[in-house]
């Protein structure tokens, strides 16, 4: 009898323990969006913020258009070439991935997954801006490309892996040469996983701060030219932070507020998709 | 009926190998044309691994090779390099059903639009095929709906549809109703028995009632004890395998004594 006690007392003990430590982990997310959010409500509150560029201290009416601006082309222009190279390469490595080339293919993304960000930024310096004399946008999404290629491979992969093999059977026995099996029926079929790592890859560039540091530079002013200097984001909050000044702080509390609601929303909309990509595998 | 029919494929003396693994040895025999064909067998006795040599399925294995031959319309499958036409002439059917991801109509009309057949050829064919697998009654109304949407019975019926859209010469089966509920199941033989007027069919089934209700031929295979690779240990009219069997084994197993 004693003994039944002891082991309910256990029970409830240990999960109370994991209770209060999973609490515990939570509390830095909230912290961390309760701080965004109250400091940088002020900003975001007025229109101008989302319509207007950077303004220097001491005059109203500032905003971070510019750096939204940047951040989309930046951005935009990795994805153009990543997400092609990464999706094809993914399947490649699900559906031909079986020799020793493959998982070369597989350990060099998984190192690349890895590398600091801050080096590939080194890279793009190197490879763009040394040779070009001036830092450009096009220089931050050679960077940035870099950084969401084995992203994109690896999700891409996982996502075709899900397809089970009679899809891949039956479209053979149909007399389809594989190639188009992979692309016409397994591609379409893996979609949704290959959407969710794409747009995972898109949320964790766009936060990036160090690869665009010494690529994109910052601009206080609004340019779509990726061949000029840009803002994006990130750059807005290190450099605003940075400063004494109360007007330029709440900017950067303002940015980050905006930086941290659309990789939210990025990362919500991709589990979404996740999920539905999972149903459809059951159904298949 | 059986007896009257021309041969189909013809299967000369095929061994098959999984890397060093012998899974099939001298399996010789005719299949007739616009009959139903049965493979029986113990698990293991090695007859999906032969249903998949006739369509060059095994090719997608590392190290998996064929000896031996079978004849086709004049042409070996073994060493054939024309794949994809084969593969068009001897459609396959398998044991889940495997839907596209798209709708109905895509589903059937995939085939003839890799083949690039025009507009008005591929409607005409979508709607043929699905009345010959015994589905456009209960589809026609919702030809755009998802292919996944159909119950399974249906779905084992359009993916027979999209076999069909191509016009092929032989459907393989591979336990096309082993996914499948009495009633489904019931269906699909019906067909098999109705697309048997116009195609050579072969199935691979676990279940005897099933190759004695709907085969006209049926193939016993066995895995050979102390070689363990698979054998064909008879083959006859289904009426005479399961009545009269010759071989004593063959007698062992359709009597449940063993498999």
């Amino acid at each position: 009898m004693r003994h039944i006690v002891m082991r309910r007392f256990g029970n409830t003990f240990a999960q109370g323990v994991m209770y209060a430590f999973t609490v515990l982990a939570l509390i830095p997310l909230g912290l961390v969006l309760w701080f965004t959010a109250s400091n940088g409500l002020p900003a975001v509150s007025h229109l101008e913020f989302f319509l207007n560029s950077q303004r220097p201290t001491g005059i109203p009416g500032g905003g971070v258009a510019n750096a939204i601006a940047g951040t989309a082309i930046i951005v935009g222009i990795a994805s153009l070439a990543a997400i092609p190279v990464g999706v094809l390469s993914g399947i490649y490595l699900a559906e031909y991935g079986a020799g020793r080339w493959a998982s070369w293919v597989r350990l060099a993304s998984d190192v690349l997954v890895g590398a600091p960000s801050i080096a590939l930024g080194l890279f793009a310096y190197a490879l763009v801006v040394v040779p070009q004399h001036h830092f450009s946008g096009i220089s931050a999404s050679v960077a940035l490309a870099i950084l969401m290629l084995p992203v994109v491979v690896r999700t891409t992969e996982g996502a075709v892996g899900l397809i089970p093999n009679g899809l891949r059977e039956s479209g053979l026995a149909l007399g389809l040469p594989r190639w188009r099996v992979s692309l016409q029926l397994i591609l379409p079929a893996a979609a949704p996983g290959v959407i969710t790592g794409a747009l995972l890859a898109v949320a964790r560039a766009a936060g990036e701060t160090a690869p665009v540091l010494f690529t994109a530079f910052g601009n206080q002013f609004l340019t779509l030219d990726p061949n000029r200097f840009m803002s994006t984001l990130p750059l807005v909050v290190f450099r605003d932070a940075l400063t004494p000044y109360k007007d330029l702080q709440q900017e950067a509390w303002g940015a980050a507020l905006v930086l941290v609601v659309m990789v939210l929303v990025i990362n919500l909309g991709s589990r979404w998709v996740l999920r539905r990509q999972i149903r459809l595998a059951r159904q298949l | 009926m059986p007896g009257s029919a021309g041969t189909k494929l013809e299967v000369g003396s095929l061994s098959f190998f999984y890397g060093k693994t012998r899974a099939l040895k001298d399996v010789t025999f005719d299949i007739p044309e616009r009959r139903i064909t049965a493979i029986i067998g113990p698990s293991g006795c090695g007859k999906t691994t032969l249903l998949r040599v006739f369509n060059r399925m095994y090719d997608l294995v590392p190290g998996a090779r064929a000896q031996g031959t079978v004849m086709f319309d004049g042409t070996d499958i073994v060493t054939t390099t024309k794949l994809l036409d084969l593969r068009q002439k001897v459609g396959m059917v398998f044991q889940r059903p495997s839907p596209f991801p798209m709708s109905i109509r895509d589903n059937v009309a995939f085939g003839p639009r890799l083949l690039g057949w025009s507009k008005t050829r591929i409607d005409d064919v979508v709607r043929r095929s699905l009345e010959a697998a015994a589905l456009w009654d209960e589809v026609s109304d919702r030809l755009d709906a998802p292919g996944t949407s159909l119950s399974g019975g249906q779905q084992q019926r359009l993916v027979i549809a999209r076999c069909l859209a191509v016009s092929p010469e032989v459907i393989l089966m591979d336990e096309p109703c082993s996914a499948l509920d009495p009633v489904a199941t019931l269906k699909i033989e019906d067909l098999m028995v109705e697309l048997a007027r116009d195609y050579t069919i072969v199935i691979v089934t676990h279940n005897m009632q099933q190759a004695a209700r709907v085969s006209d031929f049926t193939a016993f295979m066995l895995m050979n004890p102390e070689g363990r690779h698979g054998e064909l240990i008879e083959f006859a009219p289904t009426a005479d395998l399961f009545n009269a069997p010759r071989d004593p084994r063959t007698e062992a197993y359709i009597t449940g004594r063993f498999g």
